[in-house]
């Protein structure tokens, strides 16, 4: 049979993100995915060099509207790193308390994603309507219900009081037993189970060979997870499972997913009875001293690690990010191959992806010689390409 | 082989709920005690160290000097604020505060340049 080539995306059917795979078709089979990056740049690191440390705390919080958290929480515990700066144990509980909500989160929201994905549209809705709980939640404690804003250089930056705590352990209840519902439904719905099984296989040596991480590595039955065998913050204090699936396909992974919201809560209860006493923040100078430092640390999709570097002054000299999902690239083409069109879309989403979090570096290479561009270089040329191959005048919009 | 409809309980008992929806904007939103909406300023307490000019990491807060003496006035460019109030937790005088306005959208983008004194 003929080979045909189907472009998917950029504007994806699926994925309400800009991304483009090439898939090789044989029938309806695919025989190899070409993965294309680069459509949704947006300049971060390049941003963060230009801006001071608290600046640019603001700035990693946005790199994604779902995990902001856990990329600030990276970048603080780069920084703290470098300045040699102790979190107090109060402030360490709060931030990992916003941290496992944000899981939760995530993973209520991926649950509903994953049914969309296969039809399920009933799932999608009542995943979504319980994961209220858990916003409402989330912006009691720091305010807002996305872009929390919880942290700052050397702790956070608000208290968490009893009465709070009260309306949390009331919600994490409610939440148990929703949760406690769903993983029947995803461990027993014959539907779900027969749509998922066997769908972008990933055996644990791929997982291992091509570098996945978090619960697309953990449903592979890799046991990765960063706040086991890297523990940072909080994570030092408190018992918790690392939950792997031997499944090795889609319904690995959500199942990894809707086990680890029931370890979350748990983690969660204890940290609101452990909360310590004391000051939630110390206070660190504007200028950080000269040094480097790497961070990981476990976003709901897997491993951030991020680097940053300082000269001594207010600034960073250098920032650079690893999100998750470009981690997990690797093993997105190797899953679809031998796969069926048709699970194209939910192979994908099983990694719960976020492509705005991929799209990194750049570099511009004109004729022979590679030059490198400075933040107004860069927007100057990007106005002025957009003028030339698309007609839009963008210079307007300072 | 189980039997498939293990929504079908819920499905059923959600018949008889009333919607999960709220019905925005005829019902205002529930505003946590430390949301972080549109800024206020207090001239009667700032002392021009614009500092919060300088930690706002949109550059959307401007302080500047008025015809009196010693009196500061504050421009927002609310289009580009990130509502993260940074310049709050700054000031050295508690001269700017969250409020918890926050429908401030607009067709116009001029219109979100708003002048406190
Ligand atoms: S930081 Fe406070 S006192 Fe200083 S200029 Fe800004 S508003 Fe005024
Ligand atoms: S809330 Fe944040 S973005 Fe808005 S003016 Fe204050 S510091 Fe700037």
């Amino acid at each position: 049979m003929a080979e045909i080539k189907v472009p998917m995306g950029p504007q994806h059917p699926a994925l309400k993100e800009p991304e483009s795979f090439n898939l090789i078709l044989e029938g309806e089979r695919i025989v190899d995915a070409e993965v294309k990056l680069g459509y949704n740049h947006r300049g971060i690191e390049k941003a963060c060099e230009s801006r001071s440390y608290i600046q640019s705390l603001y700035l990693t919080e946005r790199v994604c509207g779902i995990c902001s958290h856990t990329h600030s929480t990276a970048f603080i515990q780069a920084v703290e790193e470098i300045a040699k700066v102790e979190v107090p144990p109060r402030g360490q509980f709060i931030r990992g308390i916003i941290g496992e909500l944000e899981r939760v989160h995530s993973h209520l929201l991926w649950l509903g994603v994953a049914g969309h994905e296969v039809g399920f549209d009933t799932l999608f809705m009542y995943a979504w309507r319980d994961r209220e709980l858990v916003m409402d939640l989330l912006a009691l404690l720091s305010g807002n219900r996305v872009n929390y804003g919880i942290n700052t250089v050397g702790g956070v930056r608000r208290d968490i009081d009893s009465e709070q705590t009260q309306q949390a352990l009331k919600t994490l209840e409610q939440l148990t037993a929703r949760t406690e519902y769903y993983i029947k439904v995803v461990t027993e719905e014959p539907t779900f189970i027969g749509r998922l099984l066997g769908v972008g296989k990933l055996s644990k040596e791929d997982a291992e060979l091509y570098g996945a991480v978090g619960p697309t590595a953990r449903g592979s039955g890799v046991s990765r997870d960063t706040r086991k065998d890297d523990p940072y913050g909080v994570y030092q204090h408190i018992q918790f499972n690392v939950i792997t699936d031997q499944h090795a396909d889609v319904l690995g992974r959500s199942i990894v997913r809707v086990f680890e919201l029931l370890e979350s809560y748990k983690m969660l209860k204890e940290m609101f009875e452990k909360l310590p006493e004391g000051p939630i923040a110390v206070k660190v100078p504007r200028k950080i001293p000269a040094g480097e430092a790497v961070s990981r640390n476990e976003a709901p999709r897997g491993e951030n690690i991020h680097y940053v570097r300082s000269n001594g002054s207010e600034i960073p000299e250098r920032v650079k990010i690893r999100a998750a999902t470009l981690a997990n690239l690797p093993s997105i083409r190797h899953m679809l191959r031998g796969g069926y069109l048709a699970d194209f879309p939910i192979v994908i989403a099983a990694i719960d992806p976020c492509f705005s979090c991929t799209d990194r570096a750049i570099k511009v290479v004109q004729g022979k010689k590679s030059e490198i561009m400075d933040w107004g270089q860069l927007r100057e040329y990007g106005i002025n390409w957009y003028k030339k191959h698309r007609g839009i005048d963008l210079s307007r919009h300072q | 082989m189980k039997h498939p409809g293990k929504m079908v309980p819920e499905v059923i008992k959600s018949l008889f709920k009333k919607p999960a929806t709220t019905s925005y904007p005829k019902e205002k939103a529930m505003i946590p005690k430390n949301f972080r909406g549109k800024i206020k300023f207090d001239s009667q307490a700032c002392i021009g160290c614009k500092i919060c000019m300088r930690d706002c990491p949109a550059k959307a807060v401007q302080i500047s000097p008025t015809d009196k003496e010693k009196v500061f006035k504050a421009k927002f460019y609310l289009d580009r604020c990130i509502y993260c109030a940074q310049c709050v937790d700054s000031c050295p005088r508690k001269a700017l505060k969250s409020s918890s306005e926050f429908e401030l959208a607009h067709y116009d983008r001029e219109k979100l340049e708003e002048d406190q004194e």
